[in-house]
């Protein structure tokens, strides 16, 4: 191959802008690392003084009075997931059951496929919207209900497609073997549920951290409450929302309150994430 | 089947001498091709992943323009021994070679060599074919782009000459502008040597270049690799001994990190001197 | 399937169970019919929702500027400007970002570091959005009004965009905000993508003496494009409708400022602001029919994902 002569390029212009680039990149990704940590660290910090005894036992102060705690909040978010969690993890399971095993070319698989795509992109305030329409204006009134099942639509197409997606990783096999020996169909997906079980966990806790700290949901159908919860058919006390009107108030207990809130809602949410990690890890 | 009867190929006067394990090397190195100094020089290579070591005093000598195999049972070491010469090992950092290669009398694995200068001058194909996610114009263009300044009208005829020294023009002449990953495997794996040959390298490393296409690809490739060695050293890890005995001169054979025996492939695939050669070659471990 | 396992088990002993897989199969199916009947439903309660307003405003609603819940006058522009803006500044600062520390983490960080800070970058993603809300307004607007405002109004104040008093709370604080909160989201699902890529592609591109630059931007950029335009459109999506984050800090107001510094609203945050107090029918439904806006722009917004996703995988060949 004799050939006409190519000019060359000289590499040092390519070392140094590589170089730049890299130096650059490096640089930034320690900034943007570092105020998030930043924001982390301020909310332990300005959070921690307000997370007393009272704080975890008592019912509110009246607006300006200095003392109390956010108990009645504490339990109400407990039960507004928990409740939430009951509805929504069965039924985005079997939805995701549905897709998995039966509708994989099906035209309402499909169809389902795409409504799941649509609710997860939905944004959170929306759904309240939604459940508000439906729950709240027919009942006149407020409702930790109404909350509950605003917070179990979001979780909904999560656990869905989790479930889809670890029940798609189970071999085929197992489920064929199961299948041969006489089992029904329900048996096998038993056995593959089994066989995906870490990552089911996985996907679920990830849907209870991610409802635990929402409040878009709630402004417009559990709203908040300075009592005791006492029936899911009235306004039920919550972190989030109270965090919310806390933190606008004018009052420096409240906002200290709201910092402590902030961090209950911050360590729980970042726990069960970190809980939902080991899971997975099991997994593989 | 095996190119390399003894009967049709009596072994030439200039044939080297073959290399043994056991034997102390570090001072002898195995000489390809008696005369024309190496391409590539070999001396006391060790390499290391992490704490265990892959690859013990390796000694060898690649003669200039022609194909040298590197066979061995898998895990020996080969593909190890060939992604020091252009140094590629370096991207993991727990990687790290010792002793040296001189690439024409210079040590590639001194701090100081130019890593883009070296991989122009060391090409690489890899076992997979690996196009880059664009058109097959761009594809064979990349490396002409990074390493030379060229026209429009110089790009396009450096961009065919690679693609017909890689004997893929006449099947893409009309799609240069189709994707790189639609083409067939076997295509794909032309249209990456193509894109190495087309910043005119010296040196052609190729590590299993075959074993993910069909066969009839294979021989097209093999054909490929007897029209490249005019114009550039090939080097190539094979884990199919009729391959290495088709298409090299000379022939490294691998165990466990150390090279038992070089020399002409003819010699090594008729007479080999070590017994583990022979037990290999003849498949009786491998 | 009944039929599949008949033969195996000794018909005498064989204890029929014909409603068990039907039943299951019928479950299941009912479920995945609800994801239809519940997005269908959210379509139809926000349009049924904004009838009076629909009504009274016509298609004008979404170009007049007026709010004014005392006259009974209101117009959806301001709420979409202020979405689509804050929207911008947060993708303009959160994407470039990510995509740096997604490189950092895969490319040029020794995996002492890199892992930790990934799993870290991970967990972030996970924080509530009221905790970004939260730190906006009593940690970051005083710091905006303080030194960062100040100091673009003495270098950039010729620009209309940086002029106006330093409130701390506006627009380009949520839009900072904004995209500090979708930056986790964004650099790990980068990272995923940058990681999925074969290292024996980007061996390839090394092995051609190329840059680490230049092959993260001519080969692994390339390599995972589908997955990172994926990651910043649901980036996008969440950026459109997020509430908390927002409203504690773009002023809720529903004027049309030309500055950045000027207080503004988002539909989703005036949606959290003056929901619950208001009382007139009209006020309500002009309300759920911003409420319906909102659901269509995420809806494009998905739509787009999808096509260009797929123009993507079409025109993947293309010269750069």
């Amino acid at each position: 191959m004799r050939e006409t002569v190519m000019r060359r390029r000289h590499a040092r212009g390519r070392k140094t802008v590589d170089l730049a680039v890299r130096t650059a990149a490096s640089l930034a990704a320690l900034l943007g690392i570092g105020v998030l940590v930043l924001i982390l660290a301020e909310v332990a910090r300005r959070g921690a003084p307000a997370l007393d005894l009272a704080f975890f036992t008592a019912l509110p102060g009246p607006p300006g009075v200095a003392g109390g705690g956010l108990a009645n909040a504490i339990l109400g978010t407990l039960a507004l997931t928990a409740a939430a969690t009951a509805v929504g993890v069965p039924l985005g399971m079997l939805a995701g059951v549905y897709l998995s095993e039966f509708g994989r070319d099906t035209r309402l698989g499909a169809a389902v496929r795409f409504c799941v795509n649509v609710l997860m992109g939905l944004p959170s305030i929306l759904v309240g919207l939604f459940v508000w329409t439906v729950l709240v204006v027919p009942f006149r009134s407020f409702s930790g209900h109404a909350g509950a099942v605003a917070l179990a639509l979001i979780m909904l197409p999560v656990v869905a497609r989790t479930t889809e997606d670890m029940l798609a990783l189970v071999p085929h096999a197992l489920r064929e073997g199961a299948l041969a020996v006489g089992a029904p169909r329900w048996r096998a997906t038993l056995i593959a549920f089994k066989a995906a079980r870490g990552g089911l966990v996985t996907g679920v806790l990830l849907a209870v951290a991610r409802v635990s700290g929402e409040t878009a949901p709630l402004l417009f159908t559990a709203l908040n409450s300075p009592f005791w919860p006492r029936s899911m058919s009235e306004p039920v006390a919550n972190l989030t929302v109270t965090v919310f009107q806390y933190a606008m108030s004018p009052y420096a207990d409240w906002q200290a309150k709201a910092w402590g809130a902030s961090l209950l809602i911050m360590a729980a949410v970042l726990t069960t994430s970190l809980l939902a990690r080991t899971f997975a890890r099991e997994r593989t | 089947m095996n190119a390399t009867r003894p009967e049709s190929r009596p072994t030439p006067p200039l044939a080297p001498r073959p290399q043994v394990a056991d034997r102390p090397v570090a001072d002898r190195p195995a000489a390809a091709d008696a005369g024309a100094p190496p391409k590539i020089s070999v001396r006391g290579l060790d390499f290391h992943y992490g704490r265990q070591q892959a690859l013990f005093d390796n000694n060898l000598d690649i003669a200039a323009n022609r194909v040298t195999a590197v066979i061995g049972p898998s895990g020996c070491g080969k593909s190890t021994h060939l992604r020091v010469y252009n140094r590629i090992y370096q991207l993991y950092r727990d990687q790290r070679a010792g002793g040296e290669v001189l690439l024409d009398g210079e040590n590639l694995l001194s701090p100081s060599t130019d890593l883009i200068e070296l991989r122009r001058k060391v090409g690489m194909i890899f076992q997979k074919p690996t196009p880059f996610p664009m058109s097959i114009h761009d594809n064979v263009a990349y490396g002409l782009k990074l390493h030379y300044r060229l026209g429009k009208g110089e790009l396009a005829e450096a961009v065919e000459k690679a693609l017909r020294g890689a004997a893929l023009w006449d099947e893409v002449k009309d799609a240069l502008d189709r994707p790189g990953t639609a083409l067939s495997g076997g295509q794909q794996q032309r249209l990456c040597i193509a894109r190495a040959i087309a910043v005119r390298p010296e040196v052609l490393l190729m590590d299993e270049p075959t074993s993910a296409i069909d066969p009839v690809a294979t021989a097209k490739i093999e054909d490929l690799i007897e029209e490249l060695k005019k114009d550039f050293t090939i080097v190539i890890v094979t884990h199919n001994m009729q391959q290495a005995a088709r298409v090299s001169d000379h022939t490294a054979f691998f165990f466990e990190g150390r090279i038992v025996e070089f020399g002409a492939t003819r010699q090594i695939f008729t007479k080999p001197v070590h017994r583990q050669t022979e037990d290999y070659i003849t498949g009786r471990f491998g | 399937m009944t039929d599949r396992h008949a033969t195996t088990a000794a018909p005498d002993r064989r204890r029929p169970r014909p409603w068990g897989d039907p039943l299951f199969r019928g479950l299941a199916a009912a479920a995945a019919g609800f994801f239809l009947l519940l997005t269908g439903a959210i379509l139809l309660e926000l349009t049924r929702g904004s009838s009076l307003s629909l009504a009274k405003f016509g298609p004008s609603f979404l170009w007049s500027t007026a709010w004014n819940p005392v006259t009974g006058d209101f117009g959806a522009f301001s709420s979409i400007a202020g979405t689509l803006v804050s929207t911008a500044i947060a993708m303009a600062l959160a994407v470039p970002l990510s995509l740096v520390i997604a490189l950092f983490l895969v490319e040029l960080a020794p995996p002492a570091v890199a892992k930790p800070v990934g799993a870290a970058i991970e967990l972030l993603a996970a924080v509530p959005s009221i905790i970004y809300g939260m730190w906006g307004l009593f940690v970051f607007a005083p710091l905006m009004s303080d030194h960062v405002q100040p100091f673009l109004s003495d270098h950039l104040g010729f620009l209309p965009l940086f002029q106006g008093p330093p409130m701390g709370i506006g627009m380009l604080t949520a839009g900072i905000i904004l995209a500090l909160m979708i930056l986790p989201f964004i650099t790990s699902v980068m990272r995923d993508v940058l990681r999925m890529v074969p290292p024996v592609v980007k061996e390839a591109g090394y092995g051609m003496g190329s840059t680490v630059w230049e092959v993260t931007r001519q080969v692994t950029v390339r390599y995972g494009a589908r997955g990172m335009a994926g990651a910043c459109l649901l980036g996008l999506g969440r950026a459109v409708g997020e509430t908390m984050a927002v409203t504690f800090v773009i002023g809720n107001n529903h004027r049309v400022g030309t500055s950045l510094f000027d207080a503004g609203n988002t539909i989703a945050s005036a949606l959290a602001n003056e929901f619950a107090e208001a009382a007139d029918p009209l006020y309500l439904s002009a309300l759920v029919e911003l409420g319906l806006v909102l659901f269509l722009i995420t809806f494009a917004i998905q739509g787009l994902t999808h096509v260009w996703i797929r123009r993507l995988e079409r025109s993947a060949g293309r010269g750069l």
